[in-house]
């Protein structure tokens, strides 16, 4: 025992600390390495965007906008209608964002707290259409939208994106997570059932609730296949599809223009990314059986 | 347990007879009267939505690919031959090789890198540098796969693009990458990775944190350091979490469009086109719906099988503590 013990207190702790030391520093440097290559890519996006279009292929490449220029910017008002592409990612963004947070808050209420016949099967049912991607549900839904004279809106791309089985699985483990008694407590006070969801139950929620809307911003705004079958009229066009046709129209001739557009459509998400990072990798990551 | 029958929520499952017996008896009726129609008012807007656009395209998209239909002209009852005429055409065939292939090589470039980047973030590190790298790492899933796509076409451009000037300070001659079916594959899978690694990363922090201390300090005293370590205790405790990144990762991968249809349209040649771009330009280009809706069909087929193929084989390997 005592052999051990001793072992383990003296010689241990010594050889640990010096080969420790020695690891961390050749991990930062690891590490470091990765995130150049992860962060790289996009500084050269932002410096370039800065630069007069014509030093666009310079190289070795700049980094840091060092003397930042807004050519491009100006250029990218011109060429593009990117006011317009804002205002319909903003619309369809924010639409589709607060329409999942409100259904997907009463669907998840209901099955928490609600008893109903068929709430397990209802639910595994609401599970199981995660699975299916939306690559496969595109046509029939583009025929839909097609039928009832929705084609080339804005409504096209909101309304089929509303109901949220990600969203409703998110909000019923976050109300699960919110004990009965508060029900109970409001019922004793002579609360509906409604006024039992609406001022006490959702309030409490919101944290949820800004997860569902952060992920919902966060896809939508950076989606590109639906927007790119249910719009035909550059009006009607989002960001992400704007930009694409942009680079297309333009060819490699000008790519600071583009690049110009692209660090424009990346602001929003770095507002998210500042301020709900922690919202959205909780919302990535949950019901991943943690 | 008495307070619990006189809430709308609390019913246990024989609601009648518990509340009549209760002495708060009106409460709770009232309770039960609204409960009835309740629930279904505060679904209706997810069922309804859920039952007109995913439920119903499921099945019309099953119907669907056994006709033939251009939109224009009414559909043709085929039966199987949507399925025949897209097993047999070679460039359906090549796009879902090329999807295999993608998934393989995408998802394993994936999960090494988030495996072991997370465990060097994960190990001893001073807090503000583990901050970094996290919120580093997950930067690019903040991104549009069309935005990052756009960009990367520049930085992969054979004559000017960075990534080739940086090749050739080590010596390596420029590498033809958009314009060759091996370059254009790499760059797509390149692109892939970089932005989504960050998403396994963050499966496998979740993981590894929840891995007990206590467990690493008994490997030490028994005598397991570094690598050896990680080999004997990590691996095997973290097996649930790999099991699960690497299905949501082969999901994920094996409906790519974005990276492809931006940065190559596919070419050249077919050497890029993955199974949803061909899903895309048979319906919306091509007009021949019942096709599209086939290869769906066996798209879907597809990750069903792979998804519960991983969980059967994780029966065997993954060890659950």
């Amino acid at each position: 025992m005592t052999t051990i013990q001793e072992r383990v207190t003296t010689t241990a702790p010594v050889v640990k600390r010096k080969k420790r030391d020695w690891s961390v520093a050749v991990r930062v440097v690891v590490l470091l390495i990765a995130s150049v290559f992860v962060l790289g890519p996009v500084l050269w996006t932002l410096s370039t965007s800065l630069r007069p279009p014509s030093e666009s292929f310079q190289l070795p490449p700049a980094f840091l906008p060092l003397n930042p220029d807004l050519t491009s910017y100006e250029q990218v008002f011109k060429q593009l209608n990117i006011v317009a592409l804002v205002v319909n990612s903003a619309l369809v963004t924010g639409l589709i964002a607060v329409g999942q947070m409100i259904t997907a808050a009463l669907a998840g209420y209901a099955f928490a707290h609600l008893k109903f016949r068929g709430r397990g099967a209802l639910f595994s049912i609401v599970l199981a259409t995660m699975m299916v991607p939306a690559q496969v549900t595109i046509v029939p839904v583009f025929m839909l939208i097609r039928g009832v004279g929705l084609s080339d809106t804005l409504l096209a791309l909101i309304i089929p994106a509303i109901p949220t089985a990600f969203g409703t699985f998110l909000m019923r483990q976050y109300f699960m997570g919110l004990p009965g008694e508060l029900a109970e407590a409001a019922a004793i006070d002579g609360a509906s059932p409604w006024r039992t969801f609406r001022s006490v139950y959702a309030p409490l929620a919101m944290p949820g609730l800004a997860i569902v809307g952060i992920l919902a911003f966060n896809f939508h705004w950076n989606e590109f296949f639906r927007p790119l079958i249910m719009t035909i009229s550059e009006q009607n066009f989002t960001l992400p599809l704007g930009l694409v046709s942009l680079q297309g129209n333009l060819g490699t001739g000008s790519i600071s223009v583009v690049l110009a557009g692209v660090v424009l459509s990346m602001i929003p998400a770095l507002v998210v990314f500042m301020f709900g990072q922690r919202a959205l990798q909780d919302g990535l990551t949950a019901g991943t059986g943690k | 347990m008495s307070t619990a029958t006189s809430t709308p929520t609390g019913t246990g499952s024989e609601p009648g007879r518990r509340q009549t017996a209760h002495k708060n008896g009106q409460v709770s009726k009232r309770g039960r009267v609204q409960q009835r129609w309740l629930p279904w008012a505060f679904l209706a807007p997810t069922i309804a939505g859920m039952g007109i656009f995913t439920l119903l395209p499921i099945v019309a998209s099953i119907a669907l690919a056994f006709f033939r239909w251009d939109i224009i002209s009414a559909p043709t009852f085929v039966g199987f031959d949507n399925f025949a005429e897209v097993v047999q055409d070679p460039t359906v065939r090549v796009s879902f090789l090329n999807t295999i292939v993608f998934v393989v090589v995408a998802v394993a470039l994936q999960l090494g890198l988030a495996l072991g980047l997370a465990i060097m973030v994960q190990e001893k590190l001073p807090a503000w540098l583990r901050v970094f790298f996290r919120s580093a790492f997950f930067f690019p899933l903040i991104l549009s796969a069309a935005s990052v796509s756009i960009f990367m076409r520049y930085l992969f451009n054979e004559q000017f693009g960075v990534v080739n000037w940086l090749l050739s300070i080590v010596g390596i001659p420029a590498v033809p990458w958009l314009t060759t079916p091996t370059g254009s594959a790499a760059v797509v899978i390149l692109v892939y990775v970089w932005q989504n690694f960050g998403f396994s990363f963050l499966l496998f922090i979740g993981g590894l944190a929840s891995i007990p201390v206590e467990t690493y300090e008994a490997a030490s005293i028994d005598g397991a350091t570094g690598w050896r370590k990680h080999w004997f205790v990590t691996l095997p405790l973290l097996s649930p979490t790999t099991l699960v990144a690497s299905v949501m990762a082969i999901i994920n991968a094996l409906q790519v469009f974005d990276q492809p249809y931006v940065l190559t349209r596919g070419g050249p040649g077919d050497s890029t086109r993955t199974a949803v771009m061909v899903i895309f330009e048979s319906a919306f280009q091509r007009l021949e719906f019942g096709e599209a809706s086939a290869i769906g069909v066996i798209l879907t087929l597809i990750i069903m099988a792979i998804t519960a193929a991983q969980f059967r084989l994780s029966k065997r390997f993954v060890f659950y503590q």
